[in-house]
């Protein structure tokens, strides 16, 4: 059984079994308090889906994309807890939950997935299909443009079929998760996918005062 | 849950360092700390997204680190205790994110505390070597000087009675050194820089103002602090050498200027004492590490007959084991664990000892 966080977009937490599927997942669309509900989403859904902490065989968690500040605390939370936890840290793209849920849902072929990133960009990711266990195959990205570039008939993925995601499920995370695991498939590197740089105003030197 | 001797790991994120501190009741067991520092040097100051990026990173091996150094196992712990505020949002966030799940993933309670008491804190720590410090007196009044703060407080009781007498009404003092150094083209952090170069200087060679001093000042701001008039002040003193083209006597300005600092704070925390017949001060923050406000301090107080009281530089600065010290303390006192709902507040007043 995994416990599987993200907060790539609101916060999600669920408990997934490979053989049972989803056990519980708890969440809250809300983009701005993930700091606040993350502690007590995990209590609850540990407490849905009937289990202990001891009962986990590791921790998932959404690297994103996402906007940064959000998108931080559940990766902070879902690395810690698999440290208490005493299990592995399964880092798992983000897009890839929602391009699950996709084709799960029915969708055949080439996908674009595609979530708010702020400052009036979006952030997106690319797949060709899925393959035969149902892990969505992700050919480019995930990246991050303005939405005006998805639109221009020379981007490389123009034609294919988009989805436009406000949501991310913990469920399909955590299902990513124990697919790739069962099906030794490669985890997302362990790195938050924040595809900007840091926001500084760099000096320009010293002004003067007088 | 141990409440007489609680072994409580402490999780601190505010600005710049992240801090993992594991303490068993007021013996401290360990004091990790990861600085993201170096990556703000070129920025001339902490840019709260390269912080809160670094916070993320460095959680899991300080956290590695402290129980490894503590010589426990996570399982052990009674508690897990947080900074949630005051600091920057964005980096107290992922600490807040963090301990909530540790907490949790080891079924113990969580406090969320006050990062400004959490300075106060730090003085009831001892090593397992050490224990022969009087224990801290109250009330006491509290000096907190560090790059993101600038406090006066009033502690009458650490886990119940913290009252905030001023504070910067502007820059904190810190900051105020690092925009200096900048001015003299001295390298971040400016504290050390000036600290060096003021060696060779004369304090009295050059008259700089002591922000919110004047009789009109202090009626309404009689223990806050002000720093921006003060750095303008310096900025426009070495102008006016350089539109002379003359050289700037950067030993001492440096001196100077730090004199200014240094007398303006103890010239109210010592106020403070008097006024509130409180013959205690405590310093706390980074901005302790500064010689002279350490010698200046020693010669008031004493001159004043205030018993002066000065934490080890490491636990000055921002550091896990002082919150992980006020978790303590508040456990051995009685108090509730926090709900699991609080967030990161980055004005959370000094009153809030733990929310
Ligand atoms: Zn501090």
């Amino acid at each position: 059984m995994l416990l599987a966080i993200d907060t790539s977009a609101g916060t999600s937490v669920a408990v997934v079994d490979l053989e049972r599927g989803v056990l519980a997942e708890l969440g809250t669309d809300d983009t701005m308090r993930h700091a606040e509900v993350v502690g007590r989403l995990i209590a609850d859904c540990l407490a849905a889906a009937g289990i202990g902490v001891g009962d986990l065989s590791a921790v998932v968690g959404g690297m994103g994309p996402g906007p940064f500040t959000g998108l931080r605390v559940g990766i902070a939370a879902a690395r810690v807890f698999a440290l208490g936890a005493g299990t592995p840290f399964v880092p798992i793209v983000s897009h890839d939950a929602i391009a699950y849920g996709r084709y799960r849902a029915g969708h055949v072929g080439a996908l674009v997935v595609v979530t708010d990133a702020r400052r009036r960009e979006v952030n997106w990711s690319a797949y060709s299909g899925a393959d035969a266990v149902g892990l969505p195959i992700r050919i480019d990205a995930p990246g991050v443009a303005k939405p005006a570039v998805l639109q221009e008939p020379d981007w490389t993925h123009v034609g294919s079929p988009r989805f436009d995601a406000a949501t991310v499920s913990a469920g399909d995370l955590g299902l990513v998760a124990e697919l790739s695991r069962a099906h030794h498939r490669a985890f997302a590197v362990d790195e938050a996918l924040y595809l900007r740089s840091p926001d500084v105003t760099m000096s320009s030197g010293r002004k003067r005062v007088s | 849950m141990n409440r007489t001797n609680p072994l409580v790991l402490g999780i601190e994120t505010s600005c710049d360092e992240t801090g993992i501190g594991i303490v068993r009741g007021t013996t401290l067991l360990s004091n990790t700390i990861a600085s993201s520092m170096d990556e703000h040097a070129r920025y001339g100051g902490v840019v709260p997204e390269v912080a809160a990026r670094a916070h993320l990173e460095e959680l899991v091996p300080a956290i590695r680190a402290a129980t490894a150094e503590a010589g426990i196992s996570l399982a052990e712990i009674d508690a897990v205790a947080v900074t949630c505020g005051p600091g920057l949002s964005g980096a107290l966030m992922v600490g807040v994110g963090a301990a909530k799940a540790l907490a949790i993933s080891l079924g113990t309670p969580i406090y969320a505390v006050n990062h400004l008491v959490g300075h106060v804190g730090a003085d009831l720590l001892r090593t397992d070597e050490d224990q022969t410090d009087a224990p801290l007196e109250y009330p006491t009044i509290a000096l907190l000087v560090s790059g993101g703060h600038t406090s006066l407080l009033l502690v009458r009781d650490l886990v119940s009675d913290v009252e905030l007498l001023g504070e910067t009404i502007d820059d904190a003092a810190g900051e105020a050194f690092d925009k200096v150094a900048r001015i003299l083209g001295l390298p971040y952090p400016g504290g050390p820089q000036i600290d060096r170069a003021a060696l060779e200087g004369d304090p009295a060679a050059i008259r700089f103002p002591r922000g919110l001093s004047q009789a009109k000042d202090m009626a309404r701001h009689r223990y806050d602090f002000s720093f921006s008039g003060l750095k303008t002040s310096v900025a426009r003193w070495v102008e006016q050498r350089q539109d002379a083209g003359d050289p700037v006597p950067v030993a001492d300005v440096a001196a100077s200027f730090r004199e200014s600092v240094v007398d303006i704070l103890l010239t109210k925390a010592v106020a403070a004492c008097v006024d509130f017949e409180v013959p205690r001060l405590l310093l706390g923050g980074g901005v302790i590490a500064n010689a002279r406000l350490r010698q200046v301090a020693a010669e008031r107080t004493d001159a004043a007959g205030i018993a002066l009281r000065i934490p080890p530089l490491s636990l000055c600065t921002d550091n896990g084991a002082m919150i992980a010290a006020l978790g303590a303390q508040l456990i051995m006192a009685g108090h509730e664990p926090s709900s699991l709902e609080f967030g990161a507040d980055s004005t959370l007043p000094v009153s809030e000892i733990q929310v």
